[in-house]
């Protein structure tokens, strides 16, 4: 039991974005609204679910002098591919997360759980971690994405939520300090949760 | 020295294995992504001509245009893709001119890397929009001030470089068509 809540900790206890701050290039940049933060959050988690997969796997054959050459080479195809399946099948969210998604190959998540997890684990409890820290990212990013939008243009998903007749709509939001000013809120309002 | 060879072995089996992976996922998606960029190019099209009823893609030289047929069958317009080197990576721009090639009607970045908040804005509607009714001859001008002239287009501040980059890929390409005699007809 003690071992598994140590496997699903990047759920909340070490959430990627509020806990350990890693990844702020593209939780700060892509969350202008949900739709950008959901499929950047799928595109995370899938790399950083297969990417683990391999690592774990492969961990006893890779000598430890090339091992992030290894590993950055596996999590780069594994980019590349969420880029090509984006570009092929949601050619306007491709063009919407712009270089963000090739972005996400230099994303210290990745390579963090690549490396201070997968590598050292057994396959199971690497890809459960892979999961909780992905599905955490996720939900930092969407609820963050959520926040500036409503409060940026007043609709979520394009859904109405305030109206303009008694809302006016804080551009801010949505422009780069928006994202500061939403994330400070949100690791404070963390950090007071944790009690710490 | 065992130990280094084993390094190298490893290595070079994996990026070949992700290679064979990469090219495989490429073929399959590569008709798809094909068929998305012609869309993308028609629907700028689209959005920046008015009142032509046919399109007739043909090549000069190395550069797309598509001749935009009206009611009567006569030319109205080109549009044409052009690309260049921009401050990241190539920046594509598609643009449409009337008949005798020296107004620009619009212009619409169909693809490109630059700077999130400040190259790529070349991308945004105030940008884009000074294009709108360019007189393009004898050459597009960049300017940092106010423009005072109608062939002049002000810069973005920030991102002089992609502003350069998206004036000079359009005038060189303008110019390469206008050589070629596009406009003559």
């Amino acid at each position: 039991m003690k071992k598994g809540k140590e496997w699903i900790k990047g759920l909340w206890k070490e959430h990627p974005v509020f806990r350990m701050l890693l990844g702020m290039c593209p939780t700060l940049a892509v969350t202008t609204s949900v739709i950008n933060a959901i499929f950047m959050g799928v595109a995370v988690i899938f790399v950083l679910f297969f990417s683990s997969l391999i690592v774990s796997l492969i961990r006893k054959l890779v000598p430890p002098q090339v091992r992030i050459a290894v590993y950055t080479v596996i999590i780069a195809s594994f980019v590349t591919i969420v880029d090509i399946y984006f570009k092929a099948n949601f050619p306007q969210m491709s063009k919407a997360l712009g270089p963000y998604v090739p972005l996400i190959i230099v994303n210290c998540i990745i390579l963090g759980r690549c490396e201070a997890f997968a590598s050292k684990n057994r396959l199971i409890p690497s890809l459960i971690d892979a999961l909780s820290i992905g599905i955490g990212f996720f939900w930092g990013l969407v609820v963050l994405g959520a926040i500036r939008e409503i409060l940026g243009t007043g609709r979520v998903l394009g859904i109405k939520i305030l109206s303009a007749s008694y809302y006016n709509p804080m551009v801010v939001m949505i422009l780069p300090a928006g994202a500061f000013l939403v994330l400070g809120g949100l690791v404070a309002i963390m950090n007071k949760l944790e009690g710490r | 020295m065992r130990f280094n060879l084993k390094g190298i072995f490893v290595l070079a089996i994996t990026c070949s294995l992700c290679g064979f992976l990469l090219s495989l996922v490429y073929s399959s998606a590569k008709d798809k992504i094909k068929d998305n960029q012609k869309k993308a190019i028609y629907q700028a099209i689209e959005k920046i001509a008015k009142g032509y009823k046919e399109v007739v893609p043909i090549k000069v030289r190395s550069i797309d245009v598509y001749k935009l047929i009206d009611e009567k069958e006569k030319i109205m317009g080109y549009a044409f893709l052009v690309e260049g080197q921009g401050y990241q990576d190539k920046i594509k721009i598609l643009g449409v001119i009337n008949k005798s090639g020296t107004t620009l009607k619009g212009i619409e970045i169909i693809d490109s890397k630059e700077t999130p908040g400040l190259g790529a804005r070349i991308g945004e509607e105030f940008f884009t929009s000074q294009f709108k009714n360019l007189k393009v001859f004898p050459s597009i001008q960049l300017t940092q001030k106010e423009k005072v002239k109608n062939n002049q287009v002000k810069a973005i501040t920030g991102a002089t470089v992609s502003s350069t980059a998206v004036v000079n890929i359009l005038d060189k390409g303008i110019k390469e068509l206008r050589e070629a005699g596009v406009f003559n007809d």
